[in-house]
């Protein structure tokens, strides 16, 4: 279980200080007693349900639909063709102005005369209740023309390939080159040049509460109220105002409890634009629940990457470059707002990140093709690059015979040679991968585990030791998205206020998906404030309630919105002993608030509690100095503006058994450097959740699609997540280099789990496999997969 | 209108309570529970019989709701989140839960909490390996389940450590 770490800085070094300590959310009883309150539970007066007929095709025209009998039927409300729907809800393009030469068609919240994947919505059927939605959607006949779909990424740009999107031209969305350095000639160089093809199957969130939505549009006061389980609730307010012609003013989003995000829940998705504009078209309350297959075909995919890459080594270990050349599919749109293109764009600026090889050459290519679109989930773009870089490094390890822990010591960046930039230009102001290699190694007592190793070969049993050194993007500021045009804010805000009964309300512009979020901004404010941790209630996700902000995403909510109420907390607390100066005829300056009472800073001697404060600023104004006006509400703003992006970095070590093709893990290690811990409990779960999620993608779960654009494992019983019994425990250990940006320090944890896990086990399951000269390199590593390299391997040592 | 239509009366104990409803027989006991009982701390993540979220207790045994329907419920006692938290019989484990931070959204951990609570009173101690065995059916895509597996097991060692 995590301890409590003692803060590093001063500046947070107050008394009675909550920051690094694991102290339980504030929520967490309310859902172990079943008291969430998830869009799913939302009932409200007039309420209808909205179901959507989806495309069985994963292209075709679209001839006609006869709603005759769906619209006869019991309790049916409305059935809403798309060109319906488009008289309400105007198109989107999901580009941004700096992924230069990014493009996509206009997409529609239901399709009007083409569907461009299989579960596109075709129709909505509104109902009383979801059963009789369902019930009459069955009726709905939708004559289809068949078109031929493009689904092999591969050969999406081929020039026999249809254009999916005529007038776009061709099928490519986005294409990145980069070159660094003179990586022909480091080649040429170097003593070897190591070559391998790695495949990062697609994947999705799974996030066990599906999508769901109750829009709400009250004529009586021309206001929408989205419910929504959404990570970026002005976003979305934008959004809705921008395509329903809506003044913001006139739409609120509430987001209570989600049931999971992990970067599914921060998109525009279409059937939910589609619901909003249902409401407003038959001004009621309409909720949309979407069911798991429905999941599985809308909900964002994510990876679905083929990368050939290479790497030159000399004979002592130095890497001398990179490259690699990266094909992604995206289906058939960019998804808005925040594109589709993010993903290869990272991929290209992280590959080779951690190591100080200044040689690199890279090139993306986005492709569309006719399936369910992908974008940003969990660690967007690092589980690929750092698979990608990893992988190679081993295999040069391989090739000279070098230690995979050693060439990682002779070429990952110093620990003392920050600030410095990546051969991408990527800023790095303080990183720690040497400490952190060192303290990974300890706590995976790695010489015992080489030695087992050695052990249990003899006896026939194959493990496996991996490793995988990371750097991750946190707390972005508005390089992200803002300058590309895009109205998603990078800035968060807080407002901290002190009531007449001593207690402490915080509005914050940062959103909880289960993080920890609320318990961290708690913590933050309790401290800065000086009050007793139970004091401090937060409220967070509804945009009439809450400052304007990012939300959270991009493992930003702690370093962002955490380091907002940090300032707000410190302002009222300012403020707070501006008016107990004044009340007890004391220079500001020698008092101080701690466990909820004004005392004098030197002493700690109480002089008045804030109970007794509130009473005479709220109730007996009139017995304070003339002119002094009491302010017990203060509100700050932050975005980082020294780096573009706060980067973390880590390392993961995987220790495992390959048998029949199936891999057990035993163990999996991780050492993150996230600069100041605010609740260690809570980042090592976020850790040990990533982890797994990257793990799910390293071993099991694939959206296999068949070559007719069709998915063939659209339920939980055949795309396969991680259960229980199939995961090792996981620890986590801290190096803390915090940035100088904010005065927390604190950078963003969430994804360094994902971003590691698949890199690590891919190394360990070749470093088990090393015997028989097989390697696996395409994602998932299915048994299937693993035992065709093992016969590939046979094959060519016979030939 | 079809067989699965059709409506039936049923009478069933849901947490000690009596209850009487006529529901269609294709609705199934999640939705039963959620939908007219309005008790919605049992959650719906698949409808197929995988993920666990669903997970209540009828006559006693863990039962997945979605697979269940109301109209197979006559005459049973079921038992959900909301009975077994206002009874107390796992407050202890409910509060291991909070104190490691084994919940994340939350979605999952009623489905958790009943499927768990059939081990508490195991009568060997089960072992890390066993508690992760038991509570497979039950997904979690938050937490990586190392929590929970610490949650269940130190409030396994707490009783029987007060049974001793
Ligand atoms: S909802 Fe019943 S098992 Fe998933
Ligand atoms: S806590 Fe979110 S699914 Fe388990």
């Amino acid at each position: 279980m995590s301890g409590d770490v003692p803060s590093p800085l001063t500046a947070l070094d107050r008394p009675n200080s909550y920051i690094g300590r694991a102290v339980p959310r504030p929520n967490l009883k309310r859902l172990t007693e079943g008291r969430g309150e998830y869009v799913s539970d939302i009932s409200l007066p007039r309420m209808v349900h909205v179901v959507y007929v989806r495309s069985p095709h994963a292209h075709a025209r679209i001839v006609s639909i006869d709603a005759t009998a769906a619209k006869a039927a019991k309790g049916v409300v409305a059935v809403v063709t798309g060109a319906e729907i488009a008289q309400v809800c105007t198109p989107w393009v999901g580009v941004l102005s700096h992924m230069v030469g990014l493009k996509s068609a206009p997409q529609h919240p239901i399709a009007v005369d083409r569907a461009c994947w299989q579960g596109e919505a075709v129709a909505a059927v509104v109902a009383r209740t979801r059963a009789l939605a369902e019930d009459a959607a069955a009726l709905v006949e939708v004559e289809y023309e068949p078109l031929t779909p493009v689904t092999d990424m591969m050969t999406a740009l081929d020039p026999e390939t249809p254009v999916i999107h005529e007038s776009l031209g061709d099928n490519l969305a986005f294409e990145r080159n980069f070159s660094g350095g003179d990586p022909a000639s480091a080649f040429a160089a170097s003593d070897h040049v190591i070559e391998a093809d790695f495949g990062f199957g697609r994947h999705t969130g799974v996030t066990l509460e599906p999508r769901a939505m109750v829009a709400d549009f009250n004529p009586g006061t021309g206001r929408l109220t989205a419910y929504l389980g959404t990570q970026a609730p002005h976003m979305i307010q934008n959004i809705l105002s921008i395509h329903l012609a809506m003044p913001e003013s006139a739409i609120r989003v509430v987001c209570k409890d989600v049931g999971g995000s992990f970067g599914i829940k921060v998109h525009v998705y279409a059937d939910e634009m589609a619901t909003a504009a249902l409401s407003k078209l038959l001004q009621r309350p309409v909720k949309f629940v979407a069911d798991r297959l429905e999941s599985f075909l809308t909900d964002i995919h994510a990876r679905d990457h083929r990368v050939k890459g290479k790497v030159g080594v000399m004979a002592d270990g130095t890497i001398t470059a990179f490259e690699i050349d990266d094909v992604t599919g995206i289906g058939p749109y960019s998804v808005y707002p925040r594109t589709s293109a993010v993903e290869a764009n990272q991929v290209v600026n992280l590959t080779g990140g951690p190591y100080t090889c200044p040689n690199y050459k890279a090139r993306a290519r986005v492709v569309f093709q006719n399936k369910n679109v992908t974008c940003q989930y969990r660690a967007v773009g690092h589980p690929i690059a750092t698979a990608v870089t990893e992988g190679l490094v081993d295999l040069a390890a391989q090739k000279i015979g070098m230690d995979p822990v050693e060439i990682r010591r002779k070429n990952l960046v110093r620990d003392d040679a920050y600030p410095c930039a990546s051969a991408t230009g990527l800023k790095f102001e303080a990183l720690s991968h040497h400490a952190a290699l060192d303290k990974l190694l300890a706590m995976m007592d790695y010489p015992r585990l080489r030695a087992e190793q050695a052990e249990m070969r003899k006896k026939g049993v194959h493990r496996g030791i991996g490793f995988a050194s990371f750097i991750e993007i946190t707390n972005p500021g508005a390089a992200f998205y803002g300058v590309g045009g895009a109205r998603i804010s990078s800035q968060d805000g807080a407002v901290v206020r002190l009531d007449a009964a001593g207690a402490v309300t915080v509005q914050t512009s940062a959103t909880e998906q289960g993080q920890g979020t609320e318990a961290v901004i708690a913590q933050v404010v309790a401290t800065a404030v000086g009050v007793p941790l139970e004091r401090v209630r937060v409220i967070s996700g509804d945009t009439d309630q809450t400052p304007y902000g990012g939300g959270t995403w991009a493992s930003r909510a702690a370093g962002i919105g955490g380091e907002a109420a940090w300032q707000a907390g410190k302002a009222l607390r300012e403020n707070v002993l501006a008016v107990a100066g004044a009340i007890l005829q004391a220079e500001a300056g020698t008092l101080d608030v701690r466990e909820g009472a004004v005392v004098d800073a030197d002493t700690g001697r109480e002089r008045m509690p804030l109970t007794e404060l509130g009473r005479i600023v709220y109730f007996r104004p009139d017995t304070l100095p003339t002119g002094f006006q009491a302010e017990l509400m203060a509100v700050r703003h932050y975005v980082p503006r020294g780096y573009p992006f706060a980067f973390t970095n880590g390392v993961q070590a995987s220790y495992l058994e390959v048998e029949d093709g199936f891999v057990k893990l035993l163990g999996h290690w991780v050492v993150e450097d996230c600069g100041t811990i605010l609740n260690p409990q809570l980042v090592d779960e976020q850790v040990r959740g990533g982890v797994v999620q990257g793990l799910g993608g390293a071993l099991f779960e694939h959206c296999v699609y068949d070559s007719e654009g069709q998915l063939q494992n659209a339920s939980m019983a055949d795309y396969l997540v991680p259960m229980a019994c199939e995961m090792p425990d996981i620890q986590v250990g801290h190096v803390v280099s915090p940035t100088a940006d904010s005065e927390l320090g604190a950078k963003g944890a969430g994804e360094a789990g994902t971003a590691g896990a698949p890199a690590a086990v891919m190394n360990a399951i070749n470093d088990a496999l090393s015997p028989f000269g097989a390697v696996v390199t395409d994602m998932p590593f299915t048994p299937d997969r693993i035992l065709g390299a093992l016969r590939a391997a046979k094959a060519a040592q016979g030939a | 209108m079809t067989a699965a239509q059709m409506e039936h009366e049923i009478t069933l104990t849901v947490n000690g309570f009596a209850v009487s409803e006529r529901v269609e027989a294709r609705r199934h006991l999640a939705d039963f529970l959620r939908e007219d009982l309005g008790l919605t701390g049992t959650h719906i993540g698949c409808e197929h019989g995988v993920c666990g979220a669903c997970t209540v207790l009828v006559d006693g045994e863990i039962t997945r709701s979605c697979l269940t329907l109301a109209v197979q419920c006559e005459g049973k006692s079921v038992t959900t989140i909301e009975g077994i938290s206002d009874s107390g019989a796992v407050a202890d484990l409910q509060e291991a839960f909070r104190a490691r931070n084994a919940l994340q959204c939350g979605y999952c951990t009623p489905g958790m909490v009943i499927t768990a609570s059939v081990l508490l009173d195991a009568e060997e101690m089960p072992d890390r390996e066993e508690i992760r065995d038991h509570i497979s059916g039950n997904y979690c895509r938050c937490t990586g389940y190392h929590a929970i597996v610490d949650a269940v097991e130190t409030t396994l060692k707490a009783r029987a450590e007060a049974g001793r």
